[in-house]
């Protein structure tokens, strides 16, 4: 007898997330594509450009995908915890693991008081779960589990790799923004006096500007879409995996509800991790505007506590 | 989980495998001839709760046809307990002898949460032996990998690690053990250990 099934996918999302990674396939490949035909109608030295991007862009990924949990350990100022030092939540972790069958990841816990939690790690034999001494003052075990829970799934979909291939593109898109800025205010001036062939020069470096600066915006607002996408996916199998989808929606309120009241010079600090974290630190100022939602890595909260209340209803029915 | 999967961010509720259990009362003649730890006929099945009528309805009656199973052969009601993780423990407790009663118990309990498609719900199953020195000891099934592991709690949250493992070698080759030992979590304080 084939048992039945209550963990349906949402293929919805499942539909939207796809098609946005295609977009961003896409753009990449029209990217390639311009770039391959400006340098074919160009000299060696603006070839060099998009090649110094390409590889200074490609080692940046490289790098923050290899090192992703140190990084975002220092940055956090966490430090790893032994099960004797932290017990309860060791306890938590293992349940989680064990209900998932996944690798235990490595646990650490950062000192500062903004309730939050975030896991990195180029994979799960090397991820690392974070969370905040304000984050596990403020919740119960239950939401606390629905928080991990919601964590170990973005370490299940492999989202560190995910979006680090995503934001390759942007990054050698800035770069180039930044290398044929630069390539115009030093490197036109002079050789224009020497040489009459050089001509040419300055308006297509102008162009691998202008393409890059197109291309930059795009990549960024289709990676901040996949990233809300990525977080109702976490939350969804978050909140299958412990089955108290409520519990993740009232740790959501409590998270989002607090981190309003906290003084903004730690908002600020903690804004270049937030796209591993749980609920962004700057949610409560950003999220009134529609605009705002736009350029917001995390949905807002009426979205992802409309899809845990779908999953609980799904939950409850016989 | 395969590539599609990663790319999409979704994840496919790992079933338990439940058939191993029967496994258990060889594996503890095999134990008693080895080590001289005997089952205590207690055993137990932790499950995580999902919120909703459904799952009430499912665990009220694994509650009824456990208790009904009890009450024919004359041994104790199951008792239901809740620890701090919010994890529920169902305990079946029998006679010291009846090991092959215990795991039928249990293996209802599972099935049960199976057929009403709460199997990705189960966490692990615990069985308890006890030696003459009455050192405790648990062997833990886990429903997601297959595999058993020995747990044996000392007083003040330590294992006896080498106790574990000796017991893991003496049961290679009855059960399937698990070979990765970040997978055996301890289980403090689990009911009827």
């Amino acid at each position: 007898m084939v048992a039945r099934t209550r963990y349906a996918p949402d293929r919805g999302l499942t539909v939207r997330m796809g098609l946005t990674m295609f977009l961003l396939g896409l753009v990449f490949v029209a990217f390639v594509a311009a770039i391959i035909g400006i340098s074919a109608a160009v000299h060696a030295s603006d070839g060099a450009i998009v090649f110094f991007a390409v590889v200074l862009g490609g080692g940046l990924a490289i790098g923050s995908f290899f090192y992703s949990d140190k990084i975002a350990l220092s940055t956090a100022g966490a430090q790893l915890v032994t099960p004797q030092q932290a017990p309860e939540l060791h306890g938590i972790v293992d349940r989680i693991c064990a209900l998932a069958d996944m690798p235990k990841p490595r646990i650490a816990i950062s000192p500062t008081d903004l309730p939050n939690a975030f896991a990195t790690g180029r994979n799960s034999e090397h991820a690392v779960l974070c969370v905040t001494r304000g984050l596990m003052r403020r919740l119960t075990p239950e939401e606390l589990e629905g928080v991990i829970a919601h964590e170990m799934s973005h370490v299940a979909h492999k989202d560190v790799m995910v979006m680090t291939v995503a934001s390759f593109l942007a990054i050698i898109a800035g770069l180039l923004i930044r290398f044929s800025f630069y390539g115009e205010l030093f490197g036109g001036g002079g050789r224009r006096g020497g040489n009459n062939n050089n001509q040419s020069a300055l308006p297509i470096l102008l162009i691998i500007m202008a393409v890059s600066i197109v291309v930059y915006a795009i990549s960024f607002l289709l990676i901040r879409l996949l990233s809300r996408y990525r977080e109702l996916a976490a939350d969804r199998s978050g909140a299958l995996l412990t089955g108290q989808p409520s519990a993740l929606a009232s740790a959501l309120t409590k998270v989002s509800g607090s981190i309003a009241r906290i003084p903004t010079k730690d908002l600020r600090e903690a804004a270049p991790l937030n796209a591993f974290f749980f609920a962004p630190a700057l949610s409560a100022q950003q999220a009134q505007s529609k605009l705002g939602e736009l350029f917001s890595t995390h949905p807002s909260m009426e979205k992802r506590l409309a899809q845990l209340a779908k999953i609980s209803q799904q939950l409850g029915q016989h | 989980m395969g590539f599609l999967d990663t790319l999409l961010g979704r994840t496919k509720p790992v079933q338990p495998n439940l058939d191993v259990l029967f496994q258990l009362p060889s594996a503890a003649v095999t134990l008693e001839a080895a080590t001289g730890f005997t089952p205590t006929g207690t055993g137990s099945v932790c499950f995580r709760p999902v919120e909703g009528r459904a799952f009430a309805d499912v665990e009220k009656d694994v509650r009824e046809l456990l208790d009904m199973s009890g009450a024919k052969s004359g041994t104790l009601p199951v008792e239901v307990t809740k620890d701090s993780y919010g994890f529920t423990w169902l305990v079946s407790s029998h006679m010291s002898t009846e090991v092959e009663d215990l795991v039928t118990d249990l293996h209802a309990v599972n099935s049960a949460l199976v057929d009403n498609g709460f199997g990705p719900q189960l966490l692990c199953t615990l069985v308890a032996f006890r030696d003459e020195q009455q050192r405790r000891l648990a062997l833990v099934y886990l429903f997601k990998r297959g595999t058993f592991y020995p747990f044996a709690p000392l007083p003040g949250e330590r294992r006896d690690s080498g106790l574990e493992l000796q017991i893991k070698g003496v049961l290679e080759g009855d059960l399937k053990m698990e070979q990765d030992l970040s997978r055996w979590f301890p289980v403090w304080g689990a009911p009827g250990l």
